[in-house]
């Protein structure tokens, strides 16, 4: 007996080939707490050993699962845990051999990011830490597909200001050993508050210290079909209604998502880790999320009324997720990164969305202060002031955010950068010129808010 | 292993679209369950509950056999895992 209706199939069929139904990621998590070595070397030659053998069939799995199911995996990743807790063994000041071998090792398993060149330091940077982050610039320069995440921030522990200045310099040191590219580097990494342990996305992507050895962690469909159902509802439909029509498809999709989590854990034999809600673009035309927005009736996204079509935007999709899936994880929330969302991009080029309104869109979606570049002169203290205002939103309100900027050398605002592929193209917006200098150079601890004070 | 699949056949209706499915499906040793066919302002459309019997024709191998009718008789044909239209559409 057909238990589904025609209806139902020509529906699935409609979103996989009209709206982009697809699967976002399959990231497999692998722990590699068991590398640590006495040098950089070592270290790197058992990394390499644990990861490429972890992540040997993943690719051919998810490959089978694409053609069984006809549902799409656009992108399959590795995501290790922090390097920089691994690395507290090694008395080495320079994990760059490390980084080498997880691009080896992503390059071997067939994947074209791998996540997890990680430290946390909201409390305070460890030798572990330090070493990681005096490598970033060099690792992130020699390698292709290494991602790298810090941690600088919390609500349990508020701002580590030290940490955020430092991370500042970081992001400028990495953007020039990567002048030549547009400062590509900085697109491979981030800063977060209230960072999580199972995000499959990049660059943000690493396998928590709290996780099993290994775990697969996947990313729902796209914008696409989301904006497909709006786009088709009634011009006076009214915003409850949108809400409705939005929980139904996020519905859906988490189903598809939940079914190939757990079909790729059992094939892989490791266990199913999270599904993650968030809605994640992609520069191709119509994948955005700022189109989402505008098609829900603001003109350009970044007008007012655009942060309100976000919070309903987000929240929805959580609702009609949290039917689908009992193993909601990772960010669940929706990107804005700018570069990465052709909806973005037009809406900056045209002067529509600006810096202050993503910050402001941060404090109701997920990551907000993403792929966004600035020009190349701007000062590492008015970065680190952008990143702690973003880690204030996350801290006070107990969600996380993060700041992914590229201050593109030798440009300035108005001017393009180019890094291609899932990175996209974007303009380079327009950065207060007030000095943030004295503030941050105060450094020290912002505390934790009154709100972590919950037991 | 016996897998339940969701086929699901699009098209400019013609002679023998059933036929030519039908005909590859049995030599896969893929069993019918349940058809509903219409056709709606001339598009034929149509869908079937099958089991492939992945011992006698592994589920690749019918999906290939099935992409090569589908390009004889110039039909859009998929072959699906029926769990991904369980999972998407009931709780």
């Amino acid at each position: 007996m057909l238990h589904i209706s025609p209806e139902e199939i020509a529906e699935t069929l409609l979103m996989v080939q009209q709206q982009h139904l697809d699967i976002r990621t399959v990231t497999l998590g692998v722990s590699i707490a068991d590398c640590g070595a006495d040098s950089a070397d070592e270290m790197a030659r058992r990394l390499y050993d644990k990861v490429a053998t972890a992540a040997e069939r993943l690719v051919p799995v998810c490959e089978a699962i694409e053609r069984e199911y006809g549902i799409p995996i656009r992108n399959k990743r590795i995501a290790v845990s922090p390097v920089a807790e691994a690395a507290g063994r090694c008395a080495c000041e320079d994990l760059t051999a490390v980084a080498i071998a997880m691009d080896r090792a992503a390059e071997t398993a067939g994947v074209d990011f791998i996540g997890g060149f990680t430290a946390l330091v909201q409390k305070g940077v460890g030798a572990g830490d330090d070493a990681l982050i005096r490598s970033i610039p060099a690792a992130l320069a020699s390698t292709a597909r290494v991602c790298s995440s810090v941690n600088v921030a919390s609500t349990r522990a508020g701002i580590n200001m030290d940490a955020v200045a430092r991370m500042a310099h970081t992001i400028k040191e990495t953007a020039a050993l990567t002048a030549e590219a547009d400062s590509i580097g900085c697109a491979k990494l981030v800063v977060f508050c209230n960072m999580v342990e199972d995000n499959p996305f990049m660059a943000g992507a690493m396998h928590g210290p709290g996780e099993a050895d290994a775990a697969v962690n996947v990313g729902i469909s796209g914008p696409g079909v989301v904006r497909a159902v709006i786009a088709a509802m009634p011009d006076d439909a009214d915003l409850t209604a949108v809400a409705e029509a939005v929980k139904a498809t996020s519905f859906k999709i988490t189903r598809a998502g939940e079914l190939v989590a757990r079909e790729a854990a059992r094939r892989l034999g490791v266990s199913m880790g999270i599904v993650d809600l968030s809605l994640a673009p992609t520069p191709a035309e119509g994948d955005s999320v700022a189109d989402i927005l505008e098609a829900m009736g603001v003109e350009r996204c970044g007008a007012p009324g655009t942060t309100t079509a976000l919070a309903l935007l987000n929240d929805a999709v959580k609702k009609g997720g949290a039917m689908g899936t009992s193993s909601i994880g990772g960010l669940s929330g929706a990107f804005i990164p700018v570069s990465e969302d052709a909806g973005m991009v037009r809406a900056v080029e045209c002067g529509a969305l600006n810096l202050e309104k993503l910050e402001a869109m941060t404090a109701v979606c997920s990551v907000g202060l993403d792929m966004i570049a600035v020009p190349g002169d701007t000062p590492a203290e008015t970065l680190a002031g952008i990143i702690s205002d973003a880690c204030a939103i996350g801290v006070i309100n107990s969600k996380t955010t993060a700041a992914r900027l590229i201050p593109a050398v030798g440009k300035q605002a108005g001017d393009h950068v180019s890094w291609g592929g899932l990175l996209g193209a974007a303009p380079v917006m327009t950065v207060s010129e007030w000095s943030s200098a004295r503030f941050v150079r105060r450094g020290g601890r912002m505390p934790a808010p009154l709100g972590s004070l919950r037991n | 292993m016996k897998t339940r699949a969701v086929l699901s056949v699009l098209g400019a209706d013609r002679v023998g679209i059933v036929a030519a499915i039908s005909a590859a499906l049995a030599e896969s040793s893929v069993n019918i369950e349940d058809i509903r066919q219409s056709i709606i302002s001339g598009i034929f459309s149509m869908t079937m509950l099958v089991t492939v019997d992945e011992e006698a024709c592994p589920f690749e191998e019918v999906q290939s056999r099935l992409a090569d009718v589908a390009e004889t008789i110039g039909q859009q044909i998929t072959l699906q895992r029926e769990d991904v239209f369980r999972f998407m559409h009931r709780v």
